[in-house]
């Protein structure tokens, strides 16, 4: 007996696991900036938060009753992600705090991969953020000349004090993944490259940010350097999930995210913006993809036709 | 040249240069009566009526029927029942042949004066089109509106069919022939041949032969999936939108595939209607795969046979392409006017369905702009009126949505059930 099926029957090689791969080799670069800038303790965060972002997701999916997904390899990005979102210093029960936040109640209680609304790693950072806010907000003292000192010191995007070769390669404080913008820029485009992500949305997103940054007085170049921008512009607003899926929805969202980012580093309680302009955007996106979504080729609504007669 | 939305998908056009070969008479043949879009015949014969080739063994009054003919001679055994690939039956004449093909008095050239008679004459060719579809031909050239350009479809973007490259190469003269003609009986100016670049062959023996004729261009097309759909056809060539429940002639268009063509000169200048047709076979379990001229009612595993296939190796049996073809359940199928490829294939991958994550993949490969993630989640929760405002209507099954889906899932399936949905909805 042959095998029935409805047509193709054939399919391209490109999988969702290997997107996510992608996405993992792409966040390497930053990952090992961050290691030479604040040590060894990068890699043992990393480690913790992709085991319990993966472990989180095997038992929900078990107490759900579902197929078991972990191979498609989308919880070690959100591990990283988040990873790459703490400070060094942060407790490990706190970073295990931020795994359950992001898979268990961003992602699976929505119903797993492609359901979720908002972007888990970004949640799980947030969450962490207004629980521990002076654990999430101490971050190493990073001396210029290159040897780290145990004090604690302000983000870059505070003290403004941190010059733009130090920023590029990562001689300054801040979150693990956000330090480099050198590996930063080469994951980015190796995503670009690979048409894993479109560049609408961190060039919209970066683009904004470094114009009201302009217009408003400050350094644009060192606005895009420092802080969460660029980690946030390349890896949590091209989330396929929560973004709109149109190009114009994408430039819209970009351009959103770089608004709110905006006010809130210039006007705001908090020095740091990125995560929250981000978060508000997921959950406007249906809007936006409702409002751009495509018009199919051709394509006649009886309603066009009534005011064309 | 403007462009739609597309994809590339592998070309493997193994049989390209694989002469049309004529295979030895199968023993029996067995022609269905509804081999094209529309209406069946019903059959004019009966069991035991001795036929000849080319006799009319079906026929009817309804407007969207084509009239079926005898493709062996010989004996009717059974006139049964047949399921085509839709679901429905019809009525099958089954022949035994007495391997003389004697030729019926009825196949000789039409007098052909005025396009009443043009007209008739398509029809009586048994002809629909050959490209898959099987829209009837003299429908489609009997357009109401005046017709400005003739698109000759050669673009054959699917993968392994070979069968109209090797009629464009090997019978290019009675193609320019028939266009000639089509375009002198229906006062067409302009006509286009429309190759894809794959098949430079082809376009260059086109460009050689058309050089002292003026109203008959070749243009080369870009080797994109699918590039041979009707509507992406004439949005490349011409740049012009066919909007929703419009026909190309409502533009003064008309597309028309190559052999279409190449067979309807056949009956202008002999008389012989469509009774067999080029069939590409092709597969790894196929061992002599080629451009077969076959009989139509021949039966798949007559042919696999002929061309030395294994068989007990098949797992997935084809009739047409890799991207838009059916499988076949039954190797006695029977070949039809629109059967332009059989694939049997041993490897086939059925991958895993996952999530859907969004990533918009779909939405850019379809060339008439659906998004087929926003239809599925219309689908799975029966939501009509979302799939009527995404226009699922419009989706013409090439496939780019599954083939290109990261997480495999089978949208262009999906879009298919939602069309049934919307319909099975409508008429209550």
């Amino acid at each position: 007996m042959f095998k029935v099926t409805a047509s193709p029957h054939i399919t391209d090689n490109m999988t969702t696991q290997k997107i996510m791969l992608c996405v993992i080799i792409s966040l390497l670069p930053a990952l090992i900036g961050g290691f030479i800038t604040l040590g060894l303790r990068v890699l043992t965060v990393t480690l913790i938060c992709v085991v319990f972002s993966v472990l989180f997701e095997y038992l929900m999916r078990i107490i759900m009753k579902r197929q078991n997904t972990i191979s498609d390899l989308s919880a070690v990005v959100t591990g990283m992600l988040l990873a790459m979102n703490l400070p060094v210093t942060i407790p490990i029960w706190q970073a295990i705090t931020g795994c359950f936040v992001a898979i268990v109640i961003a992602k699976q209680l929505f119903g797993g991969l492609g359901q979720n609304f908002v972007n888990p790693a970004i949640l799980g950072r947030i969450v962490l953020m207004l629980s521990f806010t002076a654990d999430m907000t101490t971050w190493i003292k990073v001396k210029h000349s290159g040897y780290v000192d145990a004090l604690t010191g302000a983000t870059p995007l505070v003290s403004k004090d941190a010059s733009y070769i130090d920023l590029f390669l990562g001689n300054t404080g801040g979150c693990i993944g956000e330090v480099c913008a050198l590996g930063i820029i080469i994951g980015g485009f190796f995503l670009i490259f690979m048409k894993i992500i479109s560049p609408v949305t961190p060039f919209a997103f970066i683009g904004a940010v470094a114009v009201l940054e302009f217009i408003a007085g400050n350094d644009p170049l060192y606005h895009t350097l420092a802080g969460g921008l660029l980690l946030g512009a390349f890896f949590m607003a091209t989330d396929y999930v929560t973004t709109p899926i149109t190009s114009k929805g994408k430039l819209i969202f970009g351009v959103g995210c770089g608004i709110i980012t905006f006010v809130i580093r210039e006007f705001g309680g908090y020095p740091e913006g990125v995560s929250f302009a981000i978060l508000f955007m997921n959950i406007v996106t249906p809007y936006i993809d409702n409002f751009t979504a495509v018009k199919p080729l051709g394509a006649v609504y009886i309603k066009d036709e009534k005011e064309d007669n | 040249m403007k462009k739609l939305n597309s994809i590339k998908v592998p070309h493997n056009k193994n049989t390209k240069d694989c002469m049309i070969e004529k295979i030895p008479l199968p023993p029996f043949v067995k022609i269905p009566m509804l081999m094209n879009m529309g209406s069946p015949c019903n059959p004019i014969v009966k069991i035991k009526d001795t036929i000849s080739v080319g006799q009319k063994i079906g026929d009817s009054d309804a407007l969207f029927s084509v009239p079926v003919y005898s493709s062996v001679s010989g004996t009717v055994k059974a006139i049964s029942d047949y399921r085509i690939s839709d679901g429905s039956l019809c009525k099958a004449v089954e022949i035994e042949c007495d391997n003389l093909q004697n030729i019926s008095d009825s196949v000789k050239p039409s007098e052909i004066n005025s396009r009443e008679d043009f007209v008739k004459a398509v029809r009586e060719s048994g002809l629909s089109g050959l490209g898959g579809a099987g829209f009837p031909t003299h429908i489609k050239l009997n357009p109401k509106n005046k017709i400005n350009t003739l698109i000759v479809n050669g673009a054959e973007c699917e993968p392994y069919i070979t069968s109209d490259y090797r009629i464009m190469i090997e019978h290019a003269d009675e193609i320019i022939e028939g266009l000639n003609f089509i375009s002198k009986m229906l006062d067409i100016p302009n006509v286009i041949i429309g190759i894809e670049k794959n098949k430079p062959e082809a376009i260059k023996l086109f460009s050689e032969k058309l050089q002292n004729i003026n109203n008959i261009n070749v243009i080369s097309l870009p080797s994109l999936y699918p590039q041979g759909a009707e509507k992406v056809l004439i949005y490349t060539s011409l740049g012009k939108i066919v909007q929703e429940g419009k026909l190309p002639s409502d533009y003064g268009i008309i597309v028309i595939n190559v052999s279409t063509v190449y067979y309807l000169n056949v009956y202008f200048k002999t008389g012989m209607p469509l009774i067999n047709r080029v069939v590409t076979v092709d597969g790894d379990t196929v061992k002599k795969a080629g451009n077969y001229l076959v009989p139509i009612g021949t039966s798949f595993d007559y042919i696999l046979g002929y061309a030395q296939c294994e068989k007990d190796k098949i797992n997935k049996l084809i009739a047409g392409g890799m991207m838009m073809g059916i499988t076949v359940y039954d190797i006695n199928q029977p070949v039809s006017k629109i059967n332009n490829a059989i694939l049997a294939m041993n490897k086939i991958n059925i991958p895993k369905e996952i999530a859907c994550i969004r990533c918009g993949r779909c939405m850019n490969a379809c060339p008439v702009n659906l998004m087929p993630m926003e239809i599925e989640r219309a689908y799975k929760k029966k939501n009509t009126e979302m799939l009527l405002k995404y226009k699922v209507n419009l989706c013409i099954n090439c496939g780019c949505c599954t083939y290109i889906c990261p997480s495999k899932r089978k949208l262009a399936e999906t879009n298919q059930l939602a069309k049934l949905l919307i319909s099975s909805i409508k008429k209550k």
